[in-house]
């Protein structure tokens, strides 16, 4: 009885816990579907008031959006193709075979994994800057490609060893050439794991920001996340209309959203699995 | 493995298969690298900006950031911001996975929607609605924080002084990493066996005996390298203290060490120092990531 009245308590909390939690996300909602006479009174509208589009329209006609829409749309499909070909290859190459300097590699690829892009910006400024590639898709595509190679290549690994080699070899012995082995037993059982690291891509190049704030120093070379970074510093300056940086940041934030949760539970296990599985 | 059957085929295949990897991570991490490490030993200011050759000065601009006050308080600075977001975040997240285990399936499950949600918020997008939040005039917090009976938060302004800006920049960078922190101990709590826990509950141990005592080793090492990537990620926030900033003021108060970077290459255009404190950074970060680097190496030799 005692164990009951507990279970339930703490069940009280843990909605109370997942309202406090999610609250910064539903307001994004919230006021970005409010007009901008109610965000303009002092006392906040809680409960939604209505569902007004004005606040996407208004973000919408902005015409920068689309300019950034597309440099943000296009970075991220370079980067996403390149880094799956480029870490499906490698991830093949350390899971399938012994060789010398496999483990070198392997070392080089967790710590390059760890390097904080703060730590290297001023560096691939540089170089950018010597190539004459500053407010391209291609310099900033580069950067983002290197920095997401490593962490897909560790996650791949996993999905290729996880295919047995035994299955390959008994498609050999049956005759088919050891590429086609491949091609059709191994890579039909791995594209959960291309989907996984492709996402996972998808949402590093979508969202960075630190790289592309400098490498992308021209206003008419932006992605999203430095567009709508221009709605928050223009907040500093004159009034902002937080109705319509809702909707913005909302635009930006729902495609993430709904590749994130789709691939979650892999991304979790991919960081702590060796510390989970003990 | 398959050992016997690959050595037989080409000694070449796997070094081809690596060959667009590593080129990548050559151009766009080796080379920047290696330049910076030259770069960090040599004045490059605003002349060599524009074309003069830059002189080696060896260690030079290392010293200078040591004997720089300014530099220390921002080292001091972040590593303070960085242990006390990392540890509040850890407090919580394992919190959140006591709670999870502890409760019903459909609170479970609103609470874990709940944290994927603000995980899955683009960096960007959260800080827009932070700033909104805890915007002076209008923002929620204020409103919520003013109705409590003798707490006058009227128009204050949260990022006025360096004190109120950390906190909020904490509450921000806890908000985001909680999540990840919490699904990650309920993935090592799920692993720690109800028949052990129900012994140890005949035997007499009592909630927090069979917390320090059963569960808390059991998770030890899940906990443990989700501490250490909290505090190598919470070391380099840029993101949220450049919003801020934006939103607040660009004083040198408010800045941690990415932020510190980023004005000495940009405003200063001393690229010899920013590459210098860029150095330091990658240091402490591949120092504090050797112990999750063997944990993953011995799953890679498994």
């Amino acid at each position: 009885m005692r164990a009951r009245t507990a279970r339930t308590l703490y069940g009280a909390l843990a909605i109370v816990i997942a309202l406090v939690w999610v609250f910064p996300v539903y307001w994004m909602f919230n006021s970005s579907l409010l007009p901008n006479v109610r965000l303009q009174s002092f006392v906040p509208t809680f409960v939604p008031f209505g569902g007004s589009f004005d606040n996407f329209a208004a973000a919408l006609a902005d015409g920068e959006f689309y300019a950034a829409l597309g440099m943000s749309v296009s970075i991220t499909l370079i980067a996403v193709l390149f880094c799956i070909i480029f870490a499906f290859l490698g991830a093949v190459a350390i899971s399938r075979f012994r060789f010398r300097g496999r483990k070198t590699f392997v070392i080089a690829v967790l710590v390059v994994q760890m390097l904080p892009a703060e730590g290297l910006f001023i560096a691939q400024y540089k170089m950018v800057a010597s190539a004459h590639l500053l407010d391209s898709v291609i310099g900033v595509s580069i950067i983002y490609i290197a920095a997401v190679v490593p962490f897909t290549i560790w996650m791949l690994r996993g999905f290729v060893a996880g295919v047995p080699a035994d299955l390959e070899e008994a498609a050999m012995v049956d005759g088919l050439s050891r590429f086609g082995a491949f091609m059709r037993i191994t890579f039909p059982l791995l594209a959960p794991g291309l989907v996984a690291s492709g996402v996972y891509a998808f949402l590093q190049a979508w969202n960075e920001f630190t790289v592309a704030l400098v490498l992308l120093p021209s206003e008419s070379a932006q992605t999203l996340p430095l567009w709508l970074r221009g709605f928050v510093q223009a907040s500093a300056t004159r009034a902002t209309d937080w109705g319509q940086v809702m909707a913005a940041s909302t635009l930006v934030a729902v495609p993430v959203i709904v590749f994130f949760l789709i691939v979650q539970g892999r991304l979790t296990s991919g960081l702590v699995s060796g510390a989970v599985k003990g | 493995m398959t050992a016997t059957v690959d050595r037989r085929r080409s000694n070449r295949a796997p070094y081809l298969l690596l060959i667009p990897a590593v080129g990548i991570l050559l151009v766009g991490m080796g080379y920047p690298l290696i330049w910076q490490v030259v770069t960090s030993l040599q004045e490059y200011g605003l002349k060599q900006q524009f074309g003069q050759p830059a002189p080696f000065v060896l260690f030079d601009n290392y010293i200078e950031l040591a004997t720089n006050p300014q530099f220390w308080t921002v080292v001091a600075k972040s590593i303070a911001f960085c242990l006390v977001t990392a540890i509040i975040t850890l407090a919580i997240g394992v919190l959140f996975a006591l709670l999870m285990n502890a409760v019903s399936r459909v609170p479970r499950i609103i609470l874990q929607v709940a944290l994927l949600l603000a995980w899955s918020m683009p960096v960007v997008a959260a800080m827009t609605v932070w700033i909104w939040l805890f915007d002076r005039r209008r923002g929620a917090v204020n409103y919520l924080l003013d109705m409590i009976p003798g707490v006058d938060m009227n128009r204050f302004n949260w990022l006025e002084a360096p004190t109120t800006f950390f906190i909020v920049a904490s509450v921000i960078v806890i908000w985001m990493s909680v999540p990840f922190v919490a699904f990650s101990s309920f993935a090592g709590l799920t692993q720690v066996s109800d028949e052990v826990l129900e012994a140890a509950a005949l035997d007499g141990a009592d909630g927090r005996q069979r917390f320090f005592g059963i569960i808390l080793p059991m998770i030890k090492p899940v906990i443990a390298i989700v501490f250490l990537l909290q505090i190598i990620w919470d070391l380099r926030v840029f993101t949220q203290i450049t919003m801020l900033q934006d939103a607040g003021s660009k004083s040198s108060e408010f800045d941690l060490l990415g932020t510190y970077i980023y004005k000495l290459g940009t405003k200063s255009q001393d690229f010899g120092m920013a590459s210098a404190v860029s150095i330091l950074v990658l240091a402490i970060t591949i120092l504090l990531s050797w112990f999750y680097i063997r944990s993953l190496l011995k799953e890679d030799e498994k």
